[in-house]
């Protein structure tokens, strides 16, 4: 028997997942060699080269958006987790406490030291600094640390009253000296060669100069070293390159019959402002037979305007004067990235850098696989 | 060449082939003896042991993936030392691409030992081995090809949001 190539709404159906008012359904791939009959859906690298596409939604330095369209959720998610885990950033590892008398623990502290984004010149970030390794005789923990694997820095801040400070004032910023420690007062101390990759612009400092570390009152004290590494998402969160790399699945609304007039706009309002919009229906459309539209000319229709604003909330599947006339769907090969740095990368390369580095365990892969073999 | 140095005082997991019983074999832990062989064709080294004791120093060079006891040359279980979800879903997908493959599927077997396997199963005319090596070089061109569109993507966004 010759086999039909699969029509354009085979093709379509077969990317849905179907989203009903209590289940979902079709929901895994199925574009796998032999599970239709005649077609070839062996892995083509010319085909993913003329099927797959990135369409950018928004490119900020702390969030980009974008989509990718045409493969499948393993590697989208790939991508995502590798985004999160597995991109190394900087960031306080060790603090070694000299003097805290604030309210605040050393162990609390330390944390949320650990804890702020820091940026610094990239070059520097990404060629020049290199994993810091914990010597195998802790002895030897003092010679560890070189210019190449570890960053100081300081915070030493003193509270005192303000000499100056108006008689009866409240404010405690204003009445003391260093009532609040800010991660501006954190200082970087550059050693050996760091003085050539970062200083200027590029000097490390943290992303948000206001985030607020503790409080102090006079006489109290923190003064403090710290010690920066290298390190990967997986290990502790604080040295995630994001604060969040998420996608979602495009929504798909077909409006199978016609809604119209007051329908319409309560079928607008089952949606985000800007999913549905409302369009008169023209001469041609109320004249057809059969289209459900006639006698109806000049009436407001619902049309899908912009179906990635949707949220996929199911409220119009809910009521009972949309019943049959519309579908809701997700299609499972369009991933709609956003991906919000820290500060220390731009959220584009992040991505980038995630795709790079898949293409590296896969290498790395490749040879321990030869060198299994041999 | 780095690798065939270590090699030769470092053997690999690579096993001998040898009639050892199979069945008693867990599925993920494996003892570090050297008595479980497989049975794959391309074993030359009649005494390799196993290594996971030198995992700790030079950690380039060690041996994270090896055969798991009890494979054929056209079905075969590899387990993966550090990896996990991120690799071995997408090198899942991508050797069940492969039409010469049967069966592909990976799994974690315990979520604290840091182990991926992954089982492939292959029809006459190509060895799971095959199919493996394969499944990497077409990951490796995927990400090349995401790479070259996301860029020439942003640079249309960027083209057309300066205008």
């Amino acid at each position: 028997m010759p086999h039909k190539p699969p029509t354009k709404e085979e093709l379509e159906r077969r990317k849905t997942v179907g989203i009903h008012e209590e289940t979902v359904t079709n929901v895994s791939a199925n574009d796998f060699p032999m599970n239709y009959p005649g077609e070839d859906h062996s892995w083509d690298i010319e085909a993913f080269k003329r099927n797959f596409r990135v369409e950018f939604h928004q490119n900020d330095p702390f969030e980009a958006s974008f989509s990718l369209v045409g493969c499948d959720a393993s590697i989208a998610n790939a991508f995502r987790r590798i985004m999160i885990a597995d991109i190394p950033t900087l960031a306080v590892e060790t603090v070694f406490i000299n003097n805290n008398t604030s309210v605040i623990q050393d162990e609390v502290l330390a944390h949320r030291l650990g804890l702020i984004p820091f940026k610094g010149g990239r070059e520097g970030l990404h060629k020049f600094l290199k994993w810091w390794r914990r010597p195998a005789d802790e002895s030897q923990i003092n010679n560890s640390y070189y210019d190449f694997n570890t960053v100081l820095l300081r915070l030493d801040v003193r509270c005192e009253h303000n000499e100056d400070a108006a008689p009866g004032e409240t404010d405690p910023t204003k009445l003391y000296k260093h009532a609040h420690v800010y991660a501006r007062d954190i200082e970087f101390c550059p050693v050996g060669r760091q003085s050539r990759y970062f200083s200027g612009d590029d000097v490390i400092a943290p992303v948000h100069p206001d985030i607020l570390i503790a409080k102090l009152r006079p006489g109290q004290e923190i003064s403090l070293t710290m010690h920066m590494h290298k390190g990967v998402g997986s290990d502790h969160a604080k040295f995630s390159p994001v604060a969040t790399a998420s996608y979602r699945l495009m929504p798909v609304i077909q409006i199978e019959r016609p809604i119209l007039g007051a329908d319409a706009e309560k079928f607008a309002r089952c949606f985000p402002r800007g999913v549905i919009g409302l369009e008169p229906v023209t001469k041609e459309e109320a004249s057809r037979k059969g289209s459900g539209y006639e006698g109806h000319e000049g009436e407001l229709k619902a049309v899908v305007v912009d179906p990635m604003r949707d949220t996929v909330s199911r409220e119009c599947l809910r009521h009972e004067e949309f019943k049959g006339k519309v579908k809701l769907g997700r299609r499972r090969d369009h991933f709609i990235f956003l991906v919000e740095s820290t500060g220390q990368w731009e959220s584009d390369a992040i991505f980038l850098e995630a795709v790079a580095h898949l293409k590296k365990r896969a290498q790395d892969l490749e040879k321990q696989v030869i060198n299994m073999v041999r | 060449m780095a690798k065939a140095k270590v090699k030769k005082d470092e053997p690999t997991a690579a096993e001998p082939a040898s009639d050892v019983v199979m069945d008693e074999a867990p599925t993920s832990h494996q003892p570090e003896a050297a008595d479980d062989g497989m049975s794959v064709d391309a074993n030359e080294n009649e005494d390799d042991i196993e290594e996971e004791e030198d995992e700790e120093e030079e950690e380039e060079e060690v041996q994270r993936v090896r055969l798991l006891p009890g494979s054929t040359p056209t079905a075969a279980s590899f387990e993966f030392l550090n990896e996990g979800h991120t690799l071995g879903n997408a090198l899942r997908y991508i050797i069940m691409k492969n039409p010469e493959v049967e069966f592909c599927a990976y799994a974690i077997p315990h979520p604290s030992e840091n182990k991926m396997n992954v089982r492939i199963q292959t029809f006459e005319g190509t060895t799971a081995i095959e199919a493996l090596q394969k499944g990497l070089r077409d990951l490796q061109e995927l990400c090349d090809v995401v790479t070259d569109k996301f860029i020439d993507a942003r640079e249309r966004f960027v083209a057309a949001s300066s205008s």
